[in-house]
């Protein structure tokens, strides 16, 4: 009796143990893993990693960093606390970001995907560089309040950082430059290139004809602003959206101080949109219908609209939701399950 | 075994004593040692204890006074340049960022001197850096990518801000707005770099041309300036707060 048990306890270990070994595995990451591979069909990447050399190492840092609340000043919020994985990175369900002290920001929190193909980061193209713009959660978003410097301090004392930044930039020590790179290496490995689109293009799979009707209205009707395959041209434009008075978000004017460009944002990427809602810069929408609603009435279009908008016209019933049909084949399940993406502190 | 180990080390030491090694090691190049001494008119710059004051008359103090120095240029009479990469950044609070070495000069005569005040647009764009750029020296503007080129900070009864603080905090590099300024000065007596040697430049800073000329700024009428026009107003004032001094 007492043999069985300690044969019974002993088998019980061993799964333990191994199941455990495997979930250590999960968030392992290989030379392979890192590889930067452009998909077909897209273009050259802007932000092309010559100067921030991927590695395992650097990746694994960058992750960790992105699911860890230190890199804020109370310690209460991470990266993820605003961009969470199975929506693409984007905030689920809310139409402005939440931060600090419960803070609500004016802005609705996009997905992280492609970045390396943009040429300007957040909704007014403020950000030049994909490796600067983590220091606008990180600090005061007007302007700099050296808490970046406190960032650095806490890391500095924390052994393991000190560990996994050499690692990772070899002589250098724990500072800014390398925190911002690590963080770029997993962000800029965000690629999202395998949808049903995707594989629709690739001759790999098929659409329904409702489908396949949606994706030539797409490309007759919103192409001319969500060029494929990134969905985004990267130009700044107005679709036609009424001012929200009480945010007064002059969009790309704001950086520019030019008034023709007041009220234009960036064009977003229309990947995975079935999981970043709710829509738009500020979040005012909370479904694709009611975007499509927004895009065939022309009544909701202001002056300043762009002639793109104009030329949309009027949407039946039927064009709206064959659209929304084919824009749910651009969710891209691989893409929100990578596990080299999973938080690296949950077991 | 150890004789041939001594040997070894004999010879090692031999090596790296012989004049073509040393050699190597110092390039045969000179060092120049800038001083940036700071003032306000003819009096010397104090953090935040001394009363200055400005065209109006109206009296001020300071207490941050920093900006950016780089693409630092020295010219021989010939026409031949030594350019430095390197950017520096000098704050009145920190004295040992108020003198910079520039090294591996080659020897002779140069007769002037520029750099710009503030980052050029290659830097303002080429992300996360370290050094004198590290973006957090407080002097980058996250959600407009750039950095302040120069920042002077201090109090004056008559400014209208909270606690009668004024703050001129100038950047940008995009046109229209761009506010990278070129200094150049010329040396009335050619600076001599020797090899193996550094040389000293002292350089008067007056702050207080931050202020006025070409615009006397009004503390009641301007107290903030952060990434806008006026930017360029005030860089065209400070452009030339640098001289040469004996
Ligand atoms: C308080 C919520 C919040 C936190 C925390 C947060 N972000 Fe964001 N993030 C946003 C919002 C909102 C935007 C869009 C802002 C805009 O468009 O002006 C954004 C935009 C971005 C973008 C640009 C996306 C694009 O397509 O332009 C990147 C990259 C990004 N965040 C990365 C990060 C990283 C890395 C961290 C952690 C250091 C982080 N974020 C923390 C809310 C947050
Ligand atoms: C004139 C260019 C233009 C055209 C044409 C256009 N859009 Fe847009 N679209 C934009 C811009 C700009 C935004 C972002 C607006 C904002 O954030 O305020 C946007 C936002 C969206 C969003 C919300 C994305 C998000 O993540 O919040 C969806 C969905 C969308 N468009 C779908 C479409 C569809 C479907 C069509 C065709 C019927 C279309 N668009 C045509 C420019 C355009």
């Amino acid at each position: 009796m007492k043999n069985r048990l300690n044969v019974f306890f002993l088998i019980f270990g061993c799964i333990l143990l191994i199941s455990f070994i495997q979930k250590l595995d999960d968030h392992k990451i290989s030379k392979k893993n890192v590889e930067l591979i452009i998909p077909k069909g897209f273009p050259k990447p802007n932000y092309d990693f010559t100067t921030n050399k991927l590695t395992p190492d650097g990746f694994v840092l960058g992750r960790k960093l992105f699911y860890d609340p230190i890199l804020s000043k109370d310690s209460s919020i991470s990266c993820q606390s605003c961009h969470q994985r199975v929506a693409a990175f984007a905030h689920i369900d809310h139409a402005l970001s939440h931060g600090f002290d419960g803070k609500i920001g004016t802005r609705n929190v996009p997905a992280l995907q492609n970045l390396i193909w943009k040429d300007a980061y957040m909704a007014d193209g403020g950000v030049n560089n994909l490796e600067v713009q983590p220091i606008n959660p990180i600090t005061n978003p007007i302007e700099m309040n050296e808490s970046l410097a406190h960032v650095i301090s806490k890391l500095k004392q924390n052994k393991e950082y000190v560990i996994l930044f050499k690692k990772a930039f070899k002589d250098n020590v724990v500072n800014s430059e390398c925190l911002l790179k690590a963080l770029a290496q997993f962000t800029g490995l965000m690629i999202s290139a395998n949808s049903r689109y995707d594989k629709y293009v690739a001759k790999k799979d098929t659409f329904s004809l409702q489908e396949i009707n949606g994706l030539k209205l797409f490309r007759a009707k919103c192409e001319g602003c969500h060029k494929e395959p990134l969905f985004t041209d990267n130009s700044y434009r107005n679709n036609g959206l009424n001012p929200d008075s009480s945010l007064n978000d002059t969009g790309r004017g704001k950086i520019t101080k030019t008034e023709t460009d007041n009220y234009k944002f960036k064009v977003p990427s229309l990947r995975n949109i079935e999981v970043t809602f709710p829509y738009m810069h500020d979040g005012r929408y909370r479904k694709l219908k009611d975007v499509l609603i927004h895009y065939s009435t022309s009544l909701n279009h202001n002056s300043t609209a762009d002639e793109e908008i104009n030329k949309i016209g009027e949407l039946s019933d039927k064009e709206r939701k064959d659209i929304i049909a084919f824009l749910l084949t651009l969710t891209d399940k691989e893409f929100l399950n990578d596990r080299r993406f999973i938080n690296p502190n949950k077991r | 075994m150890r004789n041939q180990f001594q040997l070894l080390l004999g010879l090692f030491i031999l090596f790296t004593l012989s004049p073509k090694f040393l050699n190597a090691q110092h390039s045969s190049k000179g060092m120049l040692s800038i001083a940036f001494n700071h003032y306000v008119d003819s009096l010397i710059l104090n953090l935040d204890s001394t009363i200055y004051k400005n065209k109006f008359g109206q009296p001020f103090s300071i207490s941050i006074f920093k900006y950016y120095i780089g693409n630092v240029h020295l010219k021989k009479s010939n026409g031949k340049e030594y350019v430095s990469s390197d950017y520096f950044l000098i704050n009145e609070e920190e004295k040992n960022s108020k003198i910079i070495i520039l090294k591996n000069i080659p020897q002779g005569e140069y007769t002037s001197v520029s750099f710009i005040i503030g980052v050029d647009s290659i830097h303002n764009c080429s992300g996360a850096q370290s050094g004198a750029l590290d973006e957090t020296n407080g002097m980058f503007w996250a959600w407009n990518s750039g950095y302040i080129f120069l920042k002077l900070e201090g109090k004056s009864s008559f400014s209208k801000s909270s606690g009668n603080n004024f703050e001129y905090h100038i950047g940008g590099f995009k046109f229209p707005e761009n506010s990278i300024r070129t200094v150049s000065l010329k040396y009335e007596q050619p600076l001599l770099i020797e090899n193996d040697k550094i040389a000293l430049l002292n350089i008067k800073v007056n702050a207080a041309e931050i202020l006025k000329n070409p615009t006397n700024i009004d503390f009641r009428i301007l107290s903030t300036v952060t990434d806008n026009k006026n930017a360029s107003i005030i860089a065209d004032n400070y452009k030339d707060m640098f001289t040469i001094q004996k």
